[in-house]
């Protein structure tokens, strides 16, 4: 049979404010354990909850950022259940009344298509603190820092019908909040992470099949990764006869397997009602408006732009408007050196490939936008070749230092100059004269041989171009 | 001294008569003699309270005085107060040490009055005769054998003895008034949103409501002008001037419209507290107040929307007592729901566990729009008759309880007649509006409390319809034999 | 209301309770779930739930950390803890 499986996301993403959604308490990544949770946050007897407005004003700006409807009465409700990293026994959320409504996004695919993922909701809640599970034996540490970071829980529709749809949806949503500002993004951290709703149906069958909850997603590799295993395991279990349980699923990436979680599972009854300590949050017209009018360049946006203004293709500018930083670099490169072309195959050959190596994001990048600038200024005035750039950068990332310097200091000039090249062309020729013989019955892969020679004897400084021309002309081809 | 109102120990302290140290020693020894038999403290601070009397005496002595400074107040176990055992009347935080204070506790400390110590009260406010402490139940010091009322028991009987000038309550259906009818103790709570609920410990937030028990309504007004006004940390707290409560109390009632609601005067009512209520309002047509019969038809309803609504927040309110962070932990749980099932289970008495139940019945799938979202529907329609009865009359009045003090032990084995009890002052809760039991004489013995209720936020209004009632009275300065 | 409704909300509440006092709290829950029932005497569709007392709206507070670390008073009231965090039996995901 012909499976189709069917995702929705639930996007978890941590709002960039200094304090908790309803505590005075520090935000900051990475504090002593505990030293981040004041009263209000560790729930102690008697506290109450006072709304942070930046808190507020991010969450109606995602909601300006995919046009959905704004919320303009939002409730809190309490979710009640227990866990020993939720303080108060219940989590503030938004149920029925959430701050943002209906909107979408589009998603680029790879075989060109555009598809629309339509946003069902995005509330505002309160993050639940951490249990740290090695350090104790037979116990477990709570670390309540985290307990009340303010979220918006981003929750889309059923719409995706592959994996790549849903990292591409993913990338997207990631690309959307960083751009306007109201996550860091970093998923290491966990500001950034992902639940995921799979069920599997025979294809062509309108009726969806039970969905499965993957908790624990915390990047774009496990979420390919999680969904992908996650769908083998529900296709062996229906070819086999079986039927899929309703359950949450963790997904360990170690095993790279999804596995049952006891102790989410009789947590179902969660008994909502709106929070009788926090009254309606009432936002008008205006409030939006004025919010919707600091909205920057989206990523859609950007990319048509960037498609207009710098001639790039759709998949070239797509990757370059993914991440706001990746597309303000380029934008800084290629004014410096005015060739976007030079600029995008660049950033997007070498320069992203040592980021995936290193595992680092655009903000920890060791090399600034205008010392990349002035490498391919090298490059395009032919003081260096293209490979000998690929070292040069390798120098500027482990050393930091300018082009310039390191072409300098390690006397790494291309040699341009044609009667020295000419000397050394005519010398390969004498050197050589068996591949001259070859060659010129007609085996011209042997130009290769030559110009490996010269590049050799010049470690790698000769102007391939010139070279080429050069060696052609002597041994009498084209 | 302990028969003097705030107002006339007030004076006494600025005019050097006796110092806050005299006056605050004064009523420790009072305590130490005659409290045994009521059990209306769960904690003396005796240390701290000199201390504070002390700052006082200085503090009046350099100018710099409030009215409340160097006044004794006995403040409810249910407030949080930095540094003192904060139980809320539950083995649950019988070792809790409260880091931080309460709002009220705040604002009186700032005020410098001296904090006797923390009164006993039902286990985290839930009763109405003081019977459900862990601390044991506390006595009526008009007769030993009977209840105080509940929740604020302690606070009430505390005053009514003269073991403290005044205390402080909290009302979430009628946890006030009700002991201060019993008690024979001018009773007021607030509108909600008028006193902060920070730092006071919840039961049914939406409800909740912080207010006090004196003598007269004059140290009423005197106490809420320490205690009301906006609080940022309170979400539901209200942005409204606090008008001086002590202006107009003097303002006659001439003309005052006073609505009688039928439903408050039926079946179920003691014709002898009746009686009394009846003799009340005797006294107001001769001050020339005018009498309506209204109607409040959905009063029948309020009893069983209360005992959905309270239930069910507090069932959520109390879900942070699971002896992770503070508070109960059993001994040697075997796994984490060990954990959480014993220390609840061990920690919370019965009546805290069967509100916690129906709360989370009510709540649960399947079962919140038969209950829940009735109940708040309901709410609406009993919020709905006090805003049409208000449309014709400035204050309501009804008797408080339907029968005096009832004996220790009577409703023990019978929830549901105990939670009638609260008749006539739930309805208020649930509409959110300000209420007050003022002494209107004796039944047997016992004493009978008039209740007057007012629109949201008028406060002043009612402080100065009870206090033109004390002018001609004088069961408000009626204490019982036994502490004199 | 029977024995095995109790039995799971004192669950969904994690409260244990004797199962001595069962029966009395089948009774207890039975009697006020039938004084609630009154409710159902009246017509409710068009009534707008009333959530809170008052038709005020949520104040907001400006994005300010306000707290510092006070750890140590607020672990002086804690059952157990290690290393700063608190502790309880492991939890198995």
């Amino acid at each position: 049979m012909q499976w189709e499986v069917v995702i929705g996301l639930e996007i978890h993403a941590q709002l960039a404010t200094k304090s908790k959604i309803f505590s005075g308490s520090s935000t900051a990544f990475g504090a002593e354990p505990n030293t981040q949770a004041n009263e209000v946050d560790l729930g102690l007897p008697g506290v109450l909850p006072v709304m942070n407005k930046q808190a507020l004003n991010m969450a109606i700006k995602f909601g300006t950022a995919i046009n959905a409807e704004i919320g303009k009465r939002s409730v809190f409700d309490r979710k009640n259940y227990f866990y020993p990293d939720l303080p108060k026994g219940y989590q503030t959320t938004q149920l029925a009344l959430p701050i943002v409504g209906l909107g979408s996004v589009d998603i680029e695919l790879k075989d060109g298509r555009t598809k629309t993922i339509g946003v069902t909701r995005a509330h505002l809640e309160e993050d639940a603190g951490k249990s740290l599970h090695e350090d104790f034996s037979g116990a477990t540490g709570i670390d309540l820092n985290r307990a009340g970071t303010p979220l918006i829980e981003i929750v889309s529709e059923p719409d995706m019908r592959s994996t790549e749809e849903a990292v591409a949806y993913m990338r997207k949503i990631h690309s959307i909040v960083t751009y306007i500002g109201i996550c860091d993004g970093n998923m290491q951290e966990g500001s950034f992470r992902c639940d995921a709703n799979v069920s599997m149906r025979p294809k062509g069958q309108e009726e969806f099949g039970t969905r499965t909850e993957l908790k624990n997603i915390n990047s774009f590799r496990f979420v390919e990764r999680a969904i992908n295993v996650e769908i083998e395991r529900q296709i062996d279990i229906l070819e086999s006869g079986g039927t899929v349980v309703q359950e949450t699923r963790l997904y360990d990436s170690n095993k790279n397997e999804t596995r049952s979680m006891r102790s989410k599972e009789d947590a179902m009854d969660y008994r909502y009602f709106p929070d009788p300590d926090l009254l309606p949050i009432v936002v008008t017209d205006d409030e939006i408006e004025a919010i919707r009018k600091t909205l920057p360049e989206l990523p859609d946006a950007k990319k048509v732009r960037f498609m207009s203004e710098y001639k790039l293709n759709a998949e070239d500018a797509g990757n370059l408007t993914a991440s706001l930083e990746l597309a303000n670099y380029f934008e800084t490169v290629t004014k410096e050196i005015d060739d976007s072309k030079l600029a995008a195959n660049w950033i997007m050959g070498e320069l992203t490939a040592r980021l995936n190596k290193e595992n680092l994001t655009v903000k920890s990048l060791p090399v600034s936008a205008s010392q990349f600038a002035g490498l391919l200024a090298r490059i395009k005035d032919n003081t260096i070749s293209g490979k000998i750039a690929k070292d040069v950068f390798d120098t500027m990332w482990n050393e930091g230092s300018e082009a310039d310097s390191i072409i300098e200091s390690k006397g790494l000039k291309q040699i341009n100059d044609t009667g020295a090249l000419e000397a050394m062309v005519d010398k390969v020729i004498a050197d050589n004269p068996n591949q001259v013989e070859q060659f010129k019955a007609g085996k011209e892969k042997l130009m290769g041989f030559f110009v490996g020679q010269i590049m050799k004897q010049t470690q790698g400084k000769a102007n391939p171009g010139q070279i080429n021309q050069l060696l052609k002309k002597k041994l009498g081809s084209s | 001294m302990h028969t003097k109102t705030i107002a006339q120990l007030a004076a006494g302290l600025k005019a050097g008569e006796f110092s806050s140290v005299e006056l605050t020693q004064h009523y420790i020894n009072r305590i130490q003699t005659f409290d045994n038999g009521l059990n209306s403290y769960i904690s003396l601070t005796e240390e701290r309270a000199l201390a504070q009397a002390k700052r006082a005496d200085e503090r009046i002595a350099a100018g710099k005085a409030h009215v409340l400074t160097g006044i004794p107040v006995a403040q409810k176990d249910i407030f949080c107060s930095d540094g003192v055992k904060t139980s809320c009347g539950s083995k649950m935080l019988d070792n809790f040490i409260a880091p931080y204070d309460a709002s009220v506790i705040e604002s009186f400390n700032n005020a410098g009055s001296v904090m006797l110590g923390k009164t006993n009260m039902d286990e985290f406010a839930m009763g109405s005769s003081n019977e459900t402490s862990f601390y044991g139940p506390v006595k009526n010091p008009w007769n030993v054998d009977c209840v105080p009322g509940g929740s604020s028991g302690g606070s009430a009987a505390s005053v009514a003895a003269r073991l403290a000038p005044a205390s402080t309550g909290t009302d979430t259906g009628g946890s006030i008034r009700q002991p201060a009818a019993l008690c024979n103790l001018t009773g007021l709570k607030p509108s909600y949103g008028r006193v902060s609920r920070y730092g006071m410990i919840a039961f049914a937030s939406s409800l909740d409501q912080a207010g006090t028990f004196t003598q007269t309504a004059e140290d009423a007004a005197l106490m809420l002008s320490v205690m009301a006004g906006l609080d940022v940390r309170d979400s539901t707290s209200i942005d409204e001037p606090v008008p001086d409560y002590s202006a107009s109390l003097n303002n006659d009632v001439k003309g005052l419209k006073v609505g009688l609601p039928k439903e408050y005067f039926a079946d179920g009512l003691d014709a002898d507290v009746a009686k009394r209520v009846d003799d009340a309002i005797s006294e107001y047509k001769k001050l020339g107040a005018e009498f309506f019969d209204i109607s409040l038809p959905n009063t029948h309803l309020s009893v069983p929307a209360y005992y959905i609504v309270a239930p069910a927040e507090c069932s959520s309110n109390l879900s942070r007592f699971d002896g992770v962070r503070f508070g109960y932990r059993c001994e040697e749980p075997k796994d984490l729901e060990d954990l959480y099932k014993r220390s609840r289970g061990e920690g919370f008495g019965s009546e805290v566990k069967r509100r916690i139940l129906v709360g989370a019945y009510a709540l649960s799938s399947g079962y919140y729009d038969a209950y829940y979202l009735k109940a708040q529907k309901i709410r609406r329609l009993i919020a709905n008759d006090f805003t049409e009865a208000f449309k014709q009359v400035d204050v309501i009045m009804s008797p408080t309880t339907p029968t005096p003090a009832f004996k220790v032990g009577e409703k023990d084995d019978d929830p549901i007649s105990m939670y009638y009890s609260d008749i006539y002052t739930i309805a208020v809760n649930l509409a959110g509006l300000p209420g007050i039991s003022v002494p209107c004489g004796f039944v047997n013995a016992l004493p009978v409390g008039l209740q007057i209720i007012a629109p949201y936020f008028a406060e002043a209004k009612l402080l100065n319809v009870a206090h033109q009632y004390q002018q001609v009275t004088d069961w408000h300065q009626q204490m019982p034999e036994t502490f004199k | 209301m029977d024995k095995k409704t109790v039995e799971q909300i004192a669950h969904l509440a994690r409260l244990d309770i004797n199962e001595k006092d069962i029966p009395e709290y089948v009774t207890n829950l039975t009697n006020i779930l039938a004084l609630v029932e009154q409710m159902n005497t009246v017509a409710t569709d068009s009534v707008e739930p009333m959530a809170h007392p008052t038709d005020a709206v949520q104040r907001l507070r400006e994005d300010i950390v306000t707290a510092t670390n006070q750890r140590e008073r607020f672990q002086a009231v804690a059952p157990q803890v290690e290393k700063g965090l608190y502790l309880v039996p492991q939890v198995i995901e």
